[in-house]
């Protein structure tokens, strides 16, 4: 790996040590809860332990006020599992993200993800002012000078610098498709070690731009992790493949989920929704089956939206059980 | 909501507009000087701003990266992304937050690929933003930053193993 000082560890997580060992690494996502009811950080937490190398915990996703996501991963590191903290710069200036990030360090985080979150229109909270002191890009290359210079955002040397192992976010389904791989090449310039992608359905034009991605010679310096999102009905298909901005879900796998039902009966409902998270699932583990086969794709990013405890699932049908440990 | 004007189509006659201009107020520098930057941006400012404003739909940021980012201005953008787009910008090419209006970034990348002289300042990576800049002169701001009074931070080239696509 460029830019790594051969095999100098950044933050020596067990994500970091995963993708460095060059395993096929994995990461769930644990949603937190809209209140401070912390019984069910513990219940999702139950359903990854032992099956993903990392938890990533959302910051206000979705622009919806809830539990903040270093206090749950404080939480999950006193669990034994290792969390991704994301943040978004929507929420916070250049002040309050380094404040809050320092903390995040001391109570045992190391993994970071850096992103813009999504707009405060579509949460619950439209009315609220955005904050957009910076953007990811630059997000990311404060925290690489906080890491390899021990400075913050001022240039001033911190009483103890954090030296997180720095991630961020890809979409290469959205246009303008064409500029998508040079975004990644600033995140990565910036600072970023590994990736996580949006949900991956279109799977045509991921593996596109992971062949741009290798043309730009981004893929030695990054470890790509692909995102997955298992569907629960045709219903969540079809929502998201027209009323989420940013995703490409084509018609054919909207098809297939709709096929999964086509012999069991409207009223039998039960049948119904068991019949098509079925399907969900084995699109989803078939998905992943083959990001293995793409070159430059180092693990896989299993986001189980309120659906914690298909991951398992997924993974096993997928052959990422047991985990390698390192 | 950005309005902008159809001259934004013409990014190449608006990017050598935008060198022909810079040459002359660089070249005025000594009357500006002389005048002091401070009374030089008041006198100039209105201009500007009436300029950008009816052209590009200007927000006064006081840091303009006009050339950099197709001669679109990005402070447009939402989230006032100075590094290109974010994650949702709808298939159909428009913003996630405006659903009628184009996204900043898909017109600012298209335009930028029709400027020869500037267009591939696209790949930049642009600095943290300073805000104390908002409502300043940013053509008065190129000089204070040649004089030493503003040390704001370069925008930093890209370094890619491809570079065949702006050559």
């Amino acid at each position: 790996m460029a830019g790594n000082n051969g095999n100098g560890m950044i933050a020596g997580s067990n994500l970091e040590k995963m993708l460095r060992a060059g395993h096929f690494a994995v990461t769930g996502e644990l949603g937190p809860p809209t209140g401070s009811k912390k019984e069910v950080i513990a219940e999702k937490a139950e359903h990854l332990k032992g099956v993903v190398d990392a938890v990533n915990v959302t910051d206000n996703q979705t622009a919806v006020a809830r539990m903040s996501s270093i206090s749950v991963a404080a939480m999950l590191v006193d669990m034994g599992l290792e969390p991704v903290v994301q943040m978004t710069v929507r929420d916070r200036n250049r002040l309050a993200i380094q404040a809050d990030l320092f903390g995040a360090w001391a109570l045992g985080a190391r993994n970071l993800l850096c992103l813009t979150g999504d707009h405060m229109t579509f949460g619950n909270h439209p009315e609220a002012k955005g904050v957009y002191d910076m953007d990811s890009i630059q997000f990311l290359g404060m925290m690489r000078d906080m890491g390899e210079k021990g400075v913050g955002q001022s240039g001033d040397e911190l009483e103890g610098a954090p030296t997180f192992f720095l991630g961020a976010a890809a979409n290469p389904f959205a246009p303008p498709y064409e500029y998508r791989p040079y975004r990644l090449a600033k995140k990565v310039q910036a600072g970023a070690k590994f990736i996580q992608t949006q949900c991956i359905y279109n799977i045509s034009r991921f593996k596109e731009y992971m062949q741009r991605a290798g043309d730009l010679g981004l893929l030695d310096d990054v470890y790509v992790m692909a995102g997955v999102t298992p569907l629960k009905s045709t219903g969540m298909a079809w929502y998201m493949a027209n009323n989420v901005p940013g995703l490409d879900v084509p018609d054919d796998v909207v098809d297939r989920m709709r096929a999964a039902v086509s012999d069991i009966p409207k009223e039998d409902k039960k049948a119904r929704a068991k019949a098509q998270r079925e399907k969900g699932i084995e699109i989803c583990a078939e998905t992943i089956q083959q990001m293995q086969e793409i070159p430059g794709v180092c693990g896989v990013h299993i986001m189980a939206i309120e659906w914690e405890s298909a991951v398992s699932v997924i993974a096993e049908k997928a052959g990422l059980l047991p985990r390698p440990t390192v | 909501m950005k309005k902008g004007s159809w001259v934004q189509n013409y990014p190449g006659f608006l990017e050598k507009l935008y060198k022909f201009a810079e040459g002359v107020f660089l070249g005025l520098d000594p009357v500006w000087s002389a005048l002091g930057y401070d009374t030089s941006e008041k006198l100039i400012k209105p201009g500007e701003d009436l300029f950008k404003t009816i052209i590009f739909d200007c927000n006064e940021c006081g840091q303009c990266v006009l050339h950099y980012t197709g001669m679109t201005c990005p402070m447009n953008c939402p989230k006032q992304l100075r590094n290109g787009p974010c994650g949702g910008t709808r298939l159909n090419g428009h913003c996630e937050v405006h659903e009628d209006m184009k996204c900043v970034w898909v017109d600012a990348f298209e335009r930028s690929q029709r400027m020869p002289l500037y267009g591939h300042e696209i790949l930049d990576i642009e600095p943290i933003h300073n805000w104390r800049r908002d409502d300043e002169s940013a053509w008065i701001n190129m000089l204070r930053e040649k004089d030493g009074t503003y040390e704001d931070s370069e925008p930093e080239k890209l370094e890619l193993a491809d570079k065949k696509f702006w050559e």
